[in-house]
Formats: C-alpha cells, structure tokens, sequence
C-alpha cells in the first residue's frame, strides 16, 4: 500500500480536520470525513469525527489497552521465580512497562467518551476481548523467554504499523511504546539465547516452549481478512492486514529461531519463492476463537486474578476521589 | 480560560505549537502579556504568522507543574536492563549457532 503520507511534499499539508456542518447528515459528514482520512489526515481527540470512526477507535484502542492490563499475568508469575537478580530487575521492568501502557491506552480511549471504569467492567465481565496468547499458562522460566522476545516481536510488528495511525494521539503513544517493547524483546533473545546455550535440559525446555507456544503465535495477527472490507484499514487506524503482519513476523523472526538450533513445530513452513511469501500450516481459527472468547486454558483464572486486584486495590481509588476533608 | 491576572502585570506564557497535523505538542517559546486573551494574540503574531502552526496552547508558565528532580528522574543505578544496549548478545549468539551448525543467516528472504 502506498502510504499516503508520503504524498504530502507534492500535495501539501492535509486541510484542516472536517467538522460536522450544520443540518449535515451522519452519512455525509462520514463521506468527506473519509475524504479527509484517505488523503492522509489525522485527527485529535477534541476533533469532531463520525459516531463510526469514533467507536472503530475506541474498539480497537480498548482491546490493545485490555491486553496490554491482561499480557502482564502470565510473566507476573514467573517474578519470585527468575533465576538472576538481574533477570529479576528485568522481568519486573517489563512488567510495569506493560502495565504503563495499559495506562496509556486507557487514557487515549477514555478520551473517546467511555471511562476507564466502564472498560475494566466490560473486561471483567467477559464483554470486551484481549489477545488470544495471554490465555495460556507459563510452565517455565522458557515460557518468560519466548513470551517476551516472539509474543512481543510478533505484537511489535503489528504496533510499528500504528504509528501513522490517523487518530494521532494513539500514534503517538504508540511511537513511545515500541521504543519501550523493542527492549522487551532483546531482553527475552538473551533469555533464549542463553538457555539454548546452556545445559541440555534447558534446550530442551526453549524447545518445548517454542512447540506450545508457536501455534497461538501463529494465530495472534487472525485470520487472513479481505483488505476492501475492513473499516480500520480504510480509515487508517491500522496500516496493514492480518496476513501482511504475520508475513512480516516470519520474514523476520523465522530466520533468527532457526539460527540458534531451534525447530519450528511446522512441517509445511517454507518461504515460496515464486509467491514471494511464507507458506504454512492453517492456524487453529478454532483454538482462537475458542481463547478469545474466554474458554483458553487460564482465561478464568487470569480474570479472577485480575477481580481480585481490582477488588483489592479499590480503597485506593476511592481514597484518591474522595472529597478532601474539612480542616 | 484562566483567570485574569492582576490589571497591569505582565507575566510569562509558554507557547506549544503543533507544526503539522498528527504531530504532537512541541514547546515553542514564550511571550509576556497581561491576560490571557493578549498572550494567545501574541502567541499566535509570533508563532503563526507564516503558517508555520496548525494549533498552538498557551499556558501561565506559574501554571506548569515543574519536576526536575534527579533523585527521580536519574538515580544513580544501574538500569541498563531497561535499555537495548543492556543486553550484549553476539558471542553467545555465536556460539549457539556453532553449536546449531547454522550459518549467520541473510539479512531477509525478499
């Protein structure tokens, strides 16, 4: 796809957000609204936009934002468990930076007119959706090395293509978050890297987790979707489909597992030359149907968890908005 | 709006200019002036007369909460695990892939 911003030095900046006119239908503020977004423009919080494009937002901003809440569970587990002070140190930075951007997200989609109160309700409820590998349990400390360097590369690759965004304040957040991630991930190639270098035991664990872990990798970016029938790619929300995300994360990261010694669990893998693409076994769309609706093998258990934090912590916001007390 | 200042009394503003659509909120300078109305036309006669802005905010400097507490913002440890140069990999790298008897591999398929 051409990106669209790179027509700018021969059409100029784009014109000023649109807004609604007086007596303007719903439909045809979304016409020249899309006008607008297709020749490269963004929008604001405090732009007017289309009841559409505000909800398309918030629906994608709330699900990035509920993963990233749900995405530190299963590494919170290994904490008191990591084998180093330093790995400690690690793990637990990655754990607040993840919890950060949660708090990020949140605020961008807060701005969108639902409140963060309503979005961990929805969370906790079972209503709203977050990604399909934070279901699963980690079984060891491999599990926190491929998590945090192929379950973040692959996440990687989808957040670098949101960083042109059109609504602007999630594209900047999400210019700080990747820097912060592109961290994560060479934090979990050292862990990798120096179980598969270690002892034949903990080579076989990397292995192992490599074999549980690649299929919901494989899964995480979706099915492929026709590109002409998805409204955040028309509107610029995201850049790039499904198949075109995965493709990237194979192109990148196929050649770095085999590298050190490590088999992908997919005998049909290849890269088609003459297609110029990546070849391999159909995902499980059932699998990921099944996780993301909440019948993964910890998605209980982690919403629990996740309740029990809630409910646990909630003296604390009502401390903080509580009126001040008369002297 | 902010509250009028006291008649007479010129105080410092800070001007953010966004340059381009998207961009975010860049400090660009600031300007004296008496009230609120008159900091934004200065604002806008020094920052947006070439139509070098497509938004501007000005804030009563006295306004802006300040924090510049190295105890806080640069403690003296080390947290190099929070940054890519933290994690040295190459010889490591190249003994698994000894190990793996792979070669380095090319820099992409395509």
């Amino acid at each position: 796809m051409t990106d669209p911003r790179a027509l700018e030095p021969v059409l100029g900046e784009s014109p000023v957000t649109p807004g609604k006119l007086g007596g303007e239908s719903e439909d045809a503020f979304l016409a020249r609204f899309e006008a607008y977004l297709a020749g490269g423009g963004s929008v604001e919080a405090t732009d007017p936009m289309p009841d559409a494009y505000r909800t398309a937002v918030l629906r994608f901003v709330e699900m990035h934002a509920n993963s990233e809440l749900m995405g530190v569970l299963p590494e919170r587990e290994w904490l008191m468990r990591a084998p180093t002070l330093r790995r400690k140190l690690a793990l637990t930075a990655k754990v607040q930076d993840e919890v950060g951007h949660a708090q990020l997200l949140y605020r961008v989609a807060e701005d969108l007119g639902k409140s963060r109160e309503a979005m961990l309700d929805d969370l906790l409820a079972g209503r709203t959706k977050f990604h399909n590998v934070f279901h699963y349990p980690t079984r060891s400390w491999a599990d926190v090395g491929i998590i945090a360097w192929l379950v973040d590369a692959a996440a990687i690759v989808a957040q670098q293509a949101l960083r042109d965004s059109s609504y602007a304040p999630y594209a900047r957040t999400m210019r700080k978050i990747c820097w912060e991630e592109s961290v994560h991930i060479m934090h979990g190639r050292d862990i990798v890297i120096t179980m598969v270098t270690g002892t034949r035991r903990q080579r076989a664990q990397v292995q192992e987790a490599l074999d549980r872990w690649w299929g919901p990798l494989m899964q995480m970016h979706g099915p492929r979707s026709p590109r002409e029938r998805d409204l955040d790619l028309r509107w610029r929300i995201k850049a790039r489909t499904s198949e075109e995300l995965r493709q990237e994360f194979l192109t990148i990261y196929v050649p770095r597992i085999r590298e050190i010694g490590l088999v992908i669990p997919d005998p049909e893998l290849r890269f088609d030359e003459v297609a110029d693409e990546w070849r391999y076994a159909e995902p499980d769309w059932d699998e990921l149907r099944s996780v993301v609706t909440n019948h993964g093998p910890m998605s209980e258990a982690r919403l629990a968890f996740r309740r029990l934090a809630r409910d646990e912590t909630a003296w604390v916001r009502d401390a903080i908005l509580a009126p001040p007390r008369a002297a | 709006m902010t509250e009028p200042g006291p008649a007479g009394v010129l105080e410092p503003w800070e001007v953010f200019r966004r340059e381009k659509d998207g961009d975010p909120m860049r400090h660009g300078g600031s300007v004296m002036a008496p009230d609120a109305q008159l900091a934004l036309d200065y604002a806008r006669e020094l920052f947006g007369r070439r139509q070098e802005s497509v938004r501007l905010w000005v804030v009563r400097r006295a306004d802006i909460l300040d924090l510049d507490d190295p105890d806080l913002l640069q403690p003296p440890l080390d947290r190099s695990f929070k940054k890519p140069g933290g994690y040295v990999m190459r010889d490591k790298l190249a003994t698994a892939r000894d190990a793996a008897g792979q070669a380095k591999p090319r820099a992409r398929p395509r």
